[in-house]
């Protein structure tokens, strides 16, 4: 975008910004430049989508970004190429991402010495720097250069993350182009309060935080509550640990929660509205207090926005560490300034929330999927997904799966779907063993229900939930009691500690555990994890409570012959547990190729070359190194 | 704090800046914070104390923070701590003698593509295995690297993604 917008919209002119920016969304989505444009200088040939992520930045994309930016001067190309940052692509496991439109070119992992590779051969040349390209299988040589035919996005349908990847989240002018605040001017221009409530009900979106309630019909009570003042919050407490799609949009495309946040104001009557963020995500605050300061400059938040009578301001609060704020009542006392702590409900926060006043609060998530349903309709939403679970899904894709990252799905993609076509598979050659939803108040789904569609109704029949969206993939080495121990440790440990069945009933549950990984379970300790289990989800007061036994019951469901097996025969099938597992040398089967000799960091193999090695166990600190890279298999455990 | 005063919710924003100020919460910043917002003192601490985020104790010049979030778990986080643990001598939550490094664990950073993630100072290392721990440490044990290069608000803050 070439002009900077410098006054407060109205709304003839927010539609004169969104023209002005078309050619250059043409062009992001794959058009080449219009020729008068190109020609007057007013567009690039070429635009270089450095990814300004958080994953990436990690990876130093703010680096590669400086080199291409050098790169591009050094060859006088400035005004032919835009080197720009933009949000995640998803596809994290690649960082850092660099993508080039309209040609849609997908580069993974560049480091600052590609810049001068990609100037030459690509925008100078023509072809796209070969080595940089995705490559599916590393054992074949074959590679994808094209963003759009990689089997990573093909599978996927992004509503709630379409601009990521597409504008620079730190410039309102290119959230313009790419239609932010349309949806809201239209509520204003055109729409009643019930109105864009019945759009709300007829797109069938539920909570995407977790709990899957129904969102028109979230709005409707939130409207139908008598009150002079009321408020509008938004969940950005992403404690799930393994979930990362609220970070992903707050960093990609804050306007879109600015802008739904706005129209949510409208249709239930509130003038004020909080962001509670986590603190652990400064890369997200800062571009949300960047997107606030710009759109109340521009007229799109605060007095009169767009010249209306409608009025609406946001707030960011920082949350400070708290998993439990991430439930609503405790949220709300924390924006209040107090200990996050949950209280009973009733009365629910659309009848006293904030202060006591009616509040709405929605998740991240959910919010940006509300421009689209209100520009496309409702029945447009409704359309996508399944029979009860409408619309898509973002899930973040982590653990022993090969390609992680954000992918956003239509409700009913089954399992297999995600960690096959979209994730690439299991790396290593390793079998699928479980998946593991909705964090610490999920479950597990083993490999035998890959085929199921996900969606909320067929999760919850497999004793999981939908969640968060945190999707972490378990290969064969993962010991389930294991999993099941850590987290129970996490909410044991954010456990606020207000209610007993909580504070001293996963207590309880640990302890077992924790005997039970050591080689100390005894008969009758699954029986006891059951009876505590359904005491602490009866009686608990918040949903984490209620919830943080789900780990536990879900794997014993699924896998109880892994607790019985470190109970009874003091044994780890997966060979995780190490008080349980012991490394040895299946003499018949090495081949004496010294390899494990050389990895061992305790120094505990020994022996000569082509003759059978063996452990010594005293010394043995059970890394599971030797079995790692032995090949004929012959370490045991 | 005269910014907060008449903010409904002020409290805990004045103690994320008082953090930032000065690296952790002491008592007499604690007492200051209460006078100057009219609240108890009592009041203060229990946030104070109720939140992970807010530390009562000083922390090391250089701040290590191990993410233990599921994906890092499952990835080998566990690993990367005992080692850093073995190198430093410090548990979770100590810090070092000479005052050099403090060592905390991490409730997910979002890092979970990159997993296992260790931050320093604020800068975020991905996909870390144990035998990078030592020369991750020395990095910043020598006087003449990182260090000077850190700005002090990203020390203070416990995870922040350092950027140019």
């Amino acid at each position: 975008m070439t002009t900077a917008l410098g006054t407060r919209l109205n709304f003839q002119t927010l539609v004169q910004a969104r023209r002005g920016g078309e050619a250059m969304m043409a062009m992001r989505r794959g058009q080449p430049p219009a020729q008068a444009l190109r020609a007057a200088g007013v567009l690039p040939r070429l635009y270089v989508m450095v990814c300004g992520d958080t994953g990436c930045l990690a990876r130093k994309s703010d680096k590669t970004r400086d080199a291409l930016i050098q790169a591009m001067s050094a060859h006088g190309l400035d005004s032919d190429v835009e080197v720009m940052r933009s949000g995640c692509f998803g596809f994290c496991s690649q960082a850092p991402v660099v993508v080039t439109y309209p040609d849609g070119i997908f580069y993974c992992q560049v480091k600052p010495e590609d810049a001068e590779e990609i100037v030459t051969r690509h925008v100078l040349g023509g072809q796209p720097v070969e080595r940089l390209l995705y490559q599916p299988d590393p054992r074949v040589r074959q590679r994808v250069a094209r963003m759009m035919e990689m089997s990573f996005f093909k599978g996927q349908q992004r509503i709630a993350l379409r601009n990521l990847g597409l504008i620079d989240p730190e410039s309102i002018e290119e959230a313009i182009a790419a239609r932010a605040y349309e949806a809201l001017a239209r509520v204003l221009q055109e729409m009643t309060p019930e109105q864009v409530i019945a759009e709300m009900k007829r797109s069938g979106l539920r909570g995407r935080g977790g709990a899957g309630f129904p969102t028109g019909l979230k709005w409707e009570i939130a409207r139908n509550t008598p009150g002079d003042i009321k408020y509008v919050t938004c969940n950005a407490d992403e404690g799930d640990p393994g979930a990362f799609m609220d970070r992903g949009i707050l960093e990609g495309d804050p306007h879109s929660v600015l802008e739904a946040m706005a129209i949510a104001g409208y249709a239930i009557g509130s003038h004020h509205g909080f962001i509670y963020v986590r603190a652990e995500y400064p890369n997200a605050v800062r571009r949300l207090e960047r997107a606030v300061s710009q759109a109340t400059d521009l007229g799109l938040l605060g007095e009169r926005i767009l010249g209306s009578d409608f009025s609406f301001h946001v707030e960011l609060r920082l949350g400070a560490g708290a998993y439990v704020c991430g439930e609503e009542t405790a949220l709300m006392a924390s924006v209040e300034g107090k200990r996050g702590m949950p209280r009973p409900r009733p009365p629910f926060p659309s009848d006293a929330g904030l202060w006591g006043k009616p509040t709405l609060n929605n998740n991240v998530e959910t919010y940006a999927n509300v421009p689209p349903i209100i520009l496309n309709g409702g029945d447009w939403y409704a359309s996508i997904g399944t029979e009860k679970s409408k619309g898509t899904k973002v899930f973040a894709l982590a653990g022993n799966v090969t390609n992680t990252g954000l992918v956003e799905v239509p409700m009913g993609t089954t399992l297999r779907q995600i960690v096959y076509d979209v994730g690439g598979g299991i790396p290593k050659g390793k079998k699928f063993k479980a998946a593991q939803t909705g964090g610490p108040s999920g479950g597990c789904v083993p490999a035998e229900h890959i085929d199921t569609p996900i969606d909320y109704e067929s999760l919850a029949a497999l004793g999981s939930i939908v969640g968060s969206g945190g999707l972490i993939i378990m290969d064969e080495d993962a010991c389930m009691v294991d999993v099941a121990r850590y987290y129970l440790e996490f909410t044991q440990d954010e456990s606020c500690g207000k209610c007993p069945p909580c504070r001293i009933g996963t207590k309880r549950m640990l302890e077992i555990l924790n005997r039970i990984v050591a080689g100390e379970g005894e008969e009758g300790d699954i029986e006891r994890l059951e009876s505590l289990a359904s005491s602490i989800k009866a009686t608990s007061l918040c949903g984490l409570g209620q919830n943080a036994p789900n780990p536990v019951l879900s794997t014993i469901r699924y896998f109880r012959d892994e607790y019985e097996a470190h109970i009874r025969h003091k044994h780890c099938p997966a060979g995780r547990c190490k008080e349980l597992v012991e490394y040895r040398v299946n003499a018949e089967k090495c081949i004496g190729c010294t390899l494990c000799i050389r990895v061992c960091p305790s120094g505990a193999i020994t022996g000569e070359l082509k003759k059978p090695h063996a452990i010594d166990t005293e010394l043995c600190a059970k890394c599971g190194s030797c079995y790692d890279v032995c090949r004929p298999k012959a370490i045991e455990r | 704090m005269e910014r907060y005063r008449d903010v409904p919710g002020g409290l805990i924003p004045v103690l994320h800046q008082a953090q930032q100020l000065f690296g952790y919460l002491p008592e007499e910043v604690l007492d200051h914070i209460a006078a100057g917002l009219g609240l108890p003192a009592s009041h203060v601490y229990g946030v104070v104390t109720f939140y992970n985020f807010f530390s009562t104790e000083p922390v090391g010049k250089h701040r290590i923070n191990v993410c233990l979030g599921t994906a890092c778990y499952v990835k080998g986080a566990g690993n990367i701590l005992a080692e850093i643990t073995k190198e430093l001598g410090i548990e979770p939550g100590g810090i070092t003698e000479d005052g050099f490094f403090s060592l905390e664990v991490a409730r997910c950073v979002g890092a979970c593509s990159l997993a296992p993630a260790v931050v320093i100072d604020g800068e975020v290392f991905a996909r870390v295995t144990p035998d990078q721990v030592k020369g991750l440490l020395s990095q910043y044990r020598e006087p003449a690297a990182a260090p000077a290069a850190v700005p002090a608000t990203a020390r203070n803050a416990s995870v922040e993604v350092r950027q140019s």
